[in-house]
């Protein structure tokens, strides 16, 4: 294992944001004063922006350290130790925590700016303003901690702080019970993932500990996994119709679980369920968590535990074959909505499952690109729809707009940089990031059923640019469908909102050249070691499986997935530009399919009917009434005291009558007791 | 011939406590038919060769207890004895049964314990004897009783006395 | 006729045990309670009778000692009672009562 240098300065990049947090928290809770609003810009917009920069700072050392020693650490103090045992809150910089700090401090830096302009606007009565910064502020503290974290339990502190900050925000405007209601959901389901994580956690520790090898420090573990490489474990004969029973790898089971947590907090089938409902929350906070950070945590998690599923085959196909189906489940509900965020949200979902299908083929780098990318581009476009609706006066139902490009231009051009951009648009970022997957797809030969992986995400792009393009021009062009009287208020955003959007804009445009492929470079004769960057930079950190593909093959693929796209593209400009009256005869005729799909395939009403309401009436009727009330009130507490009570009144009184003959016939009765004991012993 | 005397006197003593037991309206004439069972028992105890034992009993237990029963009965007048019959019928009977049933279990019990009869010296329960016995190897009990007397005394007196000054 | 004074004072015994419990005259409890002490007293000859010890007899003389002077403090008390309540029915003295 390489010796880590020390670099001090990385636990401000953590400390910072909790700083700012602190400070409102104790301004809020304690002083009951707010602080003004330039100390609050500077304190929460500063925070992270300075940890941008430190973290900036470092990956500037790493760069410039050969590739075998790219690891820079920081030690605070020794959280755990118990025996040879200790978890350390440490943290350590690689390239992979490099790129994710960056991502969350550039993007959460450029999402407080936003949230200035956009949280002024709140005219609600429970504004709190400085609560939003505060809960802001604590999320990056959370995140930065999961991304940092150099043991798996520091990384699930920061799994449950994000997944707390994200009920606290999603939550926010908690007088609305719906909002408060999502913001349980929210938490409620990333709790069940968290449930696999843990037990991810405890398999690997007390597996490692067999072989005396127990530790949760991500390096020693990397290490010591060898050992339990191809350990088995024999499933129970009731499990016999799954693949491969009844003798599984130890190491599958264990990535099993970990992927559990990942499919919670990265909103993956099964539980995917909070994603879309957590749009109840401010726009500022679906961009920074539920598109660019916190639903990125999955895919860092299971980036991380690169050695874990490198070994480990059967879950890498089960987290590829879920990242596949998810997208394109997700992308075909999301051709059918008509809010504005809710698009978006099903779209984050669909994006995500590329990403674990790209983890899945063990191409983590190309995740990870598309992690960095979809930040961009997904945050630009939740920003853009924040400025829409707050142009429209918190109008979201895309069926109202139409035609707002003639009044809101600026926000009309960034939203469309970011449409191209998740569409695929030729080298934009999110072109060079979905090709890397599509590609990695179809090396992926040791995958069973990789050639359909493959056509399932071809797939999903065109239904991706398809959604996409629609939702673009149902709300920027075409006819107006906006109410005569609300048009004159529509104007664009302050610049305290255009501005995140300028930047963001520009990098979904040129982000792509972070990393792009060798055979898609755009201008010929560039020197072969400026391509592929990212990938070179994280391959120190992550070890995928590695593939030799001829230039040929990858500019084919890349053609036909801009070739599909390109169908979608136009699909979507028939129905909505030039046909405007299609789309609606298309609806009563497949109005069966329409309400199916518009009402997410009902499976949220299948879930509260199969898990929710038996477990909540299980708990109000039995747990409550029977146990609670019946048992422990009414017959524990109360019974017993009635017992006593009857008793005494009853039984005991008697012997008290003050009547001597009474008393002198208890005594005779004593007496003759013990005359008996004697004699009969 | 002595079992004849000893049956006698045995349903003498019975019937004198029947006598005071079942008398509800005369406490003297009860207090007199319990006299009667003291004789006879003085009497049983001669048969079974306690002499001094059977004197001491007619002289204390018939002659100076039972008489100042009597005086006390006759100082506070007592005629009449409330007994509502009717309320205690039940208890009563039950009462009964229950002593009929110990009283069974003690009479079938003790045979079988008794053991084999000891032969005894000719004067066994003479004054000689048994003053001797209490002289000698019993004083200490002796000496408490004389004790307990004083205090029975100085009890007494001052129960009895109509105002302490 | 050992076995047989033993087994009158059982009877005397229950006898006086009896009476102890259901009469409320409390001067008849009193005697009562003399018969029971009464064929304790037999008990004990006869056993000593059977044995040949005196120390049987020595117990009687205890005893007819400790009932005389029970006698005379039980109906002092019974004297003090009846001069402050005019009634020897012993369910009067029931202060005790809960």
């Amino acid at each position: 294992m390489v010796e880590a240098g020390a670099y001090p300065l990385l636990r401000w990049i953590v400390l910072l944001p909790l700083l700012a947090a602190a400070i409102h928290g104790v301004a809020l809770a304690l002083l009951r004063r707010p602080l003004g609003r330039t100390a609050t810009l500077l304190l929460s917009v500063g925070a992270p922006a300075v940890a941008f920069v430190i973290a900036f700072l470092a990956l500037i050392r790493l760069i410039a350290a050969p590739p075998e020693q790219r690891v820079l650490s920081d030690l605070l103090f020794t959280w755990i130790g118990a025996g040879s045992f200790s978890a350390d809150v440490a943290f350590l910089l690689d390239p992979l925590s490099a790129v994710m700090t960056l991502v969350v401090t550039g993007v959460g830096t450029l999402i407080h700016v936003y949230s200035v302009g956009y949280m002024d606007d709140d005219h609600r009565e429970d504004r709190g303003f400085q609560r939003f910064f505060c809960y802001l502020n604590l999320f990056l503290f959370s995140m930065l901690v999961l991304v940092l974290g150099d043991n798996l339990v520091l990384m699930f502190l920061g799994w449950e702080g994000v997944g707390l900050c994200s009920y606290l925000l999603i939550g926010f405007w908690f007088s609305d019970r719906w909002n408060a209601y999502c913001g349980s959901k929210a938490f409620i389901v990333n709790r069940i993932g968290d449930f696999g994580f843990l037990i991810g956690i405890f398999l690997l520790f007390w597996s490692l500990a067999e072989v005396d090898a127990a530790t949760v420090n991500f390096r020693e573990l990397a290490e010591a996994l060898p050992r339990i490489a191809e350990q088995t474990v024999t499933l129970p004969s009731w499990l016999g119709f799954l693949p491969g029973a009844p003798t599984w790898k130890l190491t599958t089971l264990i990535g099993i679980c970990f992927f559990l947590g990942a499919a919670g907090k990265s909103a993956q089938i099964p539980l995917y369920i909070w994603l879309p409902d957590a749009m109840a929350g401010p726009t500022p906070v679906s961009a920074l968590i539920h598109a660019a950070t916190m639903v990125t945590a999955g895919v860092y998690m299971v980036c991380r535990l690169d050695f874990l599923y490198a070994v480990s085959p059967g879950a890498s196909a089960l987290i590829a074959w879920t990242g596949a189906i998810t997208a394109i489940f997700a992308a075909t509900i999301a051709i059918a909505q008509t809010d504005i965020k809710k698009v978006l949200a099903y779209s984050t979902v669909s994006q995500l499952g590329y990403m674990f299908l790209a983890a899945g083929c063990g191409a983590y780098s190309a995740a990870i690109f598309h992690v960095v990318t979809h930040a961009f581009f997904k945050a630009l476009l939740f920003l853009g729809s924040g400025a829409v609706i707050l142009a429209m006066h918190h109008e979201q139902d895309i069926d109202k707009m139409g035609g707002l490009r003639a009044h809101i231009p600026w926000t009309h051009r960034w939203f469309l940089l970011g449409v191209l951009a998740i569409a695929g648009f030729p080298f934009m970022s999110g072109f060079y990031s979905k090709d890397e997957i599509l590609l990695s797809a179809w090396l992926a030969h040791d995958l069973p059923g990789h050639q359909v992986l493959y056509a399932i995400a071809l797939a999903t792009a065109g239904l991706t640019a398809f959604y996409m393009l629609r939702l673009h021009f149902r709300t920027f062009l075409g006819e107006s469908r906006v109410p005569l009287e609300q048009r004159p208020h529509i104007h664009d955003p302050v610049q305290w909102i255009l501005a995140p959007l300028a930047v963001l804009g520009v990098l979904s445009v040129f982000g792509g050249f972070l990393g792009p492929s060798a055979a898609l470079n755009p201008v010929p004769g560039v020197a072969p070691e400026h391509s592929n960057s990212l990938a070179n930079f994280l391959a120190s950190a992550l070890h995928g499986a590695q593939h030799e593909v001829a230039f040929a093959t990858e500019r084919w693929l890349a053609v036909t997935s801009v070739a599909v796209a390109g169908l979608g593209a136009l699909l979507a400009a028939w129905l909505y530009l030039w046909s405007p009256q299609l789309p609606a005869r298309i609806r009563t005729v497949l109005a069966g399919l329409h309400r199916w799909v518009a009402n997410k395939y009902y499976v949220d009403e299948a879930y509260d009917a199969v898990f929710v309401r038996p477990v909540v009436s299980f708990s109000e009727n039995v747990l409550y009434r029977g146990i609670d009330v019946g048992l422990i009130d009414d017959a524990a507490v109360n019974g017993s005291a009635h017992f006593v009570r009857g008793f005494a009144s009853g039984v005991l009184r008697h012997f008290q009558s003050g009547l001597t003959q009474g008393y002198l016939f208890l005594v005779a009765l004593g007496t003759l007791a013990i005359a008996s004991y004697l004699v009969a012993g | 011939m002595i079992d004849l005397l000893f049956y006698l006197f045995a349903a003498l003593a019975v019937a004198g406590a029947l006598g005071m037991l079942l008398n509800v309206k005369n406490t003297v004439a009860g207090a007199l038919s319990l006299v009667g069972t003291m004789v006879s028992l003085g009497a049983i105890y001669v048969l079974l060769d306690a002499y001094l034992i059977g004197v001491l009993q007619i002289l204390v237990y018939a002659g100076a207890i039972l008489v100042v029963f009597l005086f006390v009965v006759m100082l506070l007048n007592l005629r009449q004895d409330v007994f509502s019959p009717e309320r205690l019928r039940g208890t009563k009977l039950l009462g009964v049964v229950i002593g009929a049933l110990v009283c069974v279990e003690l009479i079938l019990l003790v045979p079988s314990a008794l053991g084999p009869a000891a032969g005894i010296p000719a004067d066994f329960g003479g004054y000689r004897a048994l003053g001797a016995a209490l002289f000698t190897d019993w004083v200490l009990a002796f000496e408490v009783t004389s004790l307990l007397l004083l205090a029975a005394m100085v009890g007494a007196v001052i129960l009895a006395k109509r105002s302490i000054d | 006729m050992v076995e047989k004074a033993v087994a009158l004072s059982a009877l005397l015994f229950v006898l006086g045990a009896l009476g102890a419990l259901t009469r409320r005259n409390l001067i008849v409890i009193l005697m009562s309670i003399e018969l029971m002490l009464n064929a304790v007293n037999l008990a004990l000859v006869a056993f000593s009778r059977q044995w040949g010890d005196l120390a049987g007899h020595v117990f009687v003389l205890m005893v007819i000692v400790v009932a005389a002077a029970e006698v005379a403090v039980g109906l002092g008390i019974v004297l003090s009672l009846f001069r402050n309540r005019e009634s020897v029915n012993v369910e009067d003295v029931s202060l005790l009562k809960w």
